[in-house]
């Protein structure tokens, strides 16, 4: 897990290469954040409606949506962390990939066409569509803020590491003014640019970071003459682990709890996805549900060919650089990537140093363009669930409703310049694995049982989400993620009595289960005229917006 | 009608033409509809429950099957590393026979409908 989130050990940088090439990194770095805010200027001129705000005016192609759900997905931590767990861990760092992959189909089969066909601006749309207004548009925007919380915190952290890794900025001094760099830019993108200027960052970043992917993987297959079998067998041989390099088990296969907590992480992954709200509002900038269909076609594509370049990268750096000189610069593996690009590049060279410059600047453009999409996603539903259909009672006029929305951005942007300063040491392995599973627990089961069961009650709804989410919070806070290992957030106390480090295996079954027992114990009668307007909305998009 | 509360003056926002929930229900009651309905459903829902047994077999193997996992099956490819490519290819397959199901089969029946309700509203 920490492999691949990475972030926690305090990173000692001794003179390293990296610094040396600083200047060119913060240029290019410079370059990538005036383009984009140049895109966020021209977008923000354009953004006058609350659709244009919230939903990118839904003039989007399929294709542009694509890689912007894409762009949205693939964070620094599958760049980074993949690349650098498949290169210490083999065959182990590769699992999470297909996770990760797996879990679209979900959206694609489930939730992407109904959703766009029944919801306007926000994931609590749909889930309050039957219900009572005011109670579940409470439940999804506190179930949205949380999961966009944690999984923004994860990114924040990550930048400080980055930094570290990458400019060999190591004072707590430069980390905080690094992460308050990035809260400053993610609220000046969604603030000034909305949905059209984050979907346009997204956009570029997504084009930036499979360009900087093919190169290096092309790269390091002519390397081997392009046999895939010959960089396993060198992979394997540099790893000291031989065959079992190439096999599952190293990372998770020690214990029967290791092996469990992998189940459960699994299970999250996949099931997680299709509940992640930033990745929900993505399917309202396209105009219609076929048009979401054929998106999550394109974004399928390219994350599938993006990981499957990471088992060369990976692989590539396991073999090239080998493991004690990734593990010498970061334990975790997270700077494999980077070191890689030195080394194809040429170590020493011009070219070693421009190719180190561009996959950095790469790297941080993915965290930029994550953070915007995960703030945007909190602040559309802050705005328009809770502002202006709980507190407003729906009478909000546009104007008020995104005047909100821009304030509770800045609000967010704030509350986690705070969080990422004070977590930007901490393990925040559990942050994204606790997302996928919150998102799993709480926002999948009220989806699938608003959009397909007749007989779902707000009782159940409410259930469902609270539920999926207190419990899998709790559960996180007595797991080895916070306390009880040299690896939690609080090595020095020790009250973890549930031993796995991801809740999904619980938590999920959970969701489900209260949602279920919410409804049918739930003395009002569910809305059946409310549920056929939805179904026959989500199947056929007869009054889409 | 709306998802929302009614829009107060001066909202400005694209909204689209609304049937009455009469006409919904009405709808959703159809013969039509629910050949629709059958279509979707029989198609996906066995679907999804095909593909996640499908990767939790891939995930249980790997936790507890390690040996089968690491048998070598051509020069250094073993079944794993087969395994885990088929989760991809067989992801691509399934995308690829939905979306076809979807634009052949289901498309032209939700479009009919959507087209006859705004057309009435």
């Amino acid at each position: 897990m920490s492999a691949v989130y990475h972030s926690h050990p305090v990173i000692q940088l001794a003179a390293s290469s990296t610094s040396e090439h600083r200047p060119l990194i913060i240029s290019l770095f410079a370059v990538f954040v005036a383009a984009t805010l140049a895109i966020t200027v021209w977008a923000g001129r354009q953004t006058k409606s609350a659709s244009d705000f919230y939903a990118g005016g839904r003039q989007f192609t399929a294709f542009q949506n694509g890689l912007a759900v894409s762009g949205d997905y693939m964070s620094a931590a599958s760049f980074l962390g993949i690349a650098g767990a498949i290169a210490l861990f083999g065959y182990d760092g590769f699992l999470y990939s297909i996770g990760f992959l797996v879990a679209w189909l979900v959206a694609l089969l489930l939730v992407a066409e109904p959703l766009r066909n029944s919801g306007r601006y926000t994931m609590g749309d749909v889930l309050a569509y039957r219900m009572r207004q005011r109670p579940v548009r409470t439940a999804a925007g506190v179930s949205t803020i949380v999961v966009s919380i944690f999984y923004l915190l994860a990114q924040m952290a990550g930048a400080g590491v980055l930094v570290s890794l990458l400019l060999g900025i190591t004072s707590d001094a430069g980390k905080i003014l690094i992460v308050a760099l990035v809260g400053v830019l993610m609220i000046v993108y969604v603030t000034i640019g909305g949905m059209k200027g984050t979907t346009w960052v997204q956009m570029v970043k997504a084009v930036l970071l499979i360009a900087g992917a093919l190169l290096m993987t092309v790269m390091v297959l002519w390397k081997f003459d392009f046999n895939v079998s010959d960089l396993l067998g060198t992979a394997a041989e540099k790893s000291g682990h031989g065959a079992a390099f190439l096999e599952p088990g190293l990372k998770y296969g020690a214990t029967d709890i290791s092996k469990l907590d992998f189940i459960s992480l699994g299970i999250a992954l996949v099931l997680g996805t299709a509940g992640l709200p930033h990745i929900l509002i993505r399917f309202y900038t396209v105009p219609t549900s076929k048009a979401a269909r054929k998106s999550v076609n394109w974004a399928i594509g390219i994350i599938g060919a993006f990981y499957l370049m990471t088992i060369a990268l990976g692989f590539g750096a396991a073999a090239l650089i080998g493991p004690e000189e990734i593990k010498a610069k970061n334990p975790a593996g997270n700077a494999a990537a980077p070191q890689l690009a030195e080394y194809l590049g040429g170590v020493g060279t011009t070219g070693g140093a421009i190719m180190l410059a561009v996959i950095s600047a790469v790297a941080f453009a993915t965290i930029l363009a994550v953070v915007a999409g995960l703030t945007l996603a909190s602040s559309s539903s802050f705005a328009h669930d809770i502002y202006a259909n709980v507190i407003r009672k729906g009478k909000a006029t546009e104007k008020e409703e995104m005047r909100a929305a821009k304030w509770a951005t800045v609000a967010i942007g704030v509350v986690s310049i705070a969080l990422g300063a004070m977590a930007r040491d901490l393990n925040v392995a559990g942050l994204v694995a606790l997302a996928f599973a919150v998102a799993a627990s709480a926002n999948l089961p009220t989806i699938l049982y608003s959009l397909f069961w007749k007989r779902f009650t707000t009782q159940g709804a409410l259930w469902s989400i609270y539920g999926g989410l207190f419990s899998s919070v709790f559960l996180v806070l007595f797991s080895p993620v916070v306390s009880g290992k040299a690896s939690s957030m609080f090595p020095d106390v020790d009250f973890a009595w549930f031993p796995l480090e991801n809740p999904g295996l619980i938590s999920i079954p959970l969701g489900f289960l209260l949602g279920w027992i919410g409804s049918v114990v739930s003395k009002e009668e569910p809305d059946a005229a409310k549920y056929a307007e939805l179904e026959v909305k989500s199947l056929t998009g007869t009054g889409a917006h | 009608m709306a998802t929302d509360a009614p829009q107060p003056p001066g909202r400005t926002d694209d909204s689209p033409v609304q049937p009455t929930t009469e006409a919904f229900i009405e709808a959703q009651n159809s013969a039509e509809f629910a050949e629709l309905r059958r279509s979707y459903r029989s198609f996906a829902f066995p679907l999804t429950l095909g593909f996640i047994a499908w990767y939790l077999l891939y995930v249980l193997l790997s936790s507890y099957a390690g040996d089968f996992m690491g048998t070598v099956v051509v020069a250094h490819f073993n079944v794993a590393f087969v395994f885990g490519l088929a989760q991809f290819a067989t992801t691509f397959l399934i995308a690829w026979l939905y979306s076809r199901h979807a634009s052949t089969k289901l498309d032209p029946k939700a479009e009919a409908i959507k087209s006859r309700m705004e057309a009435d509203a």
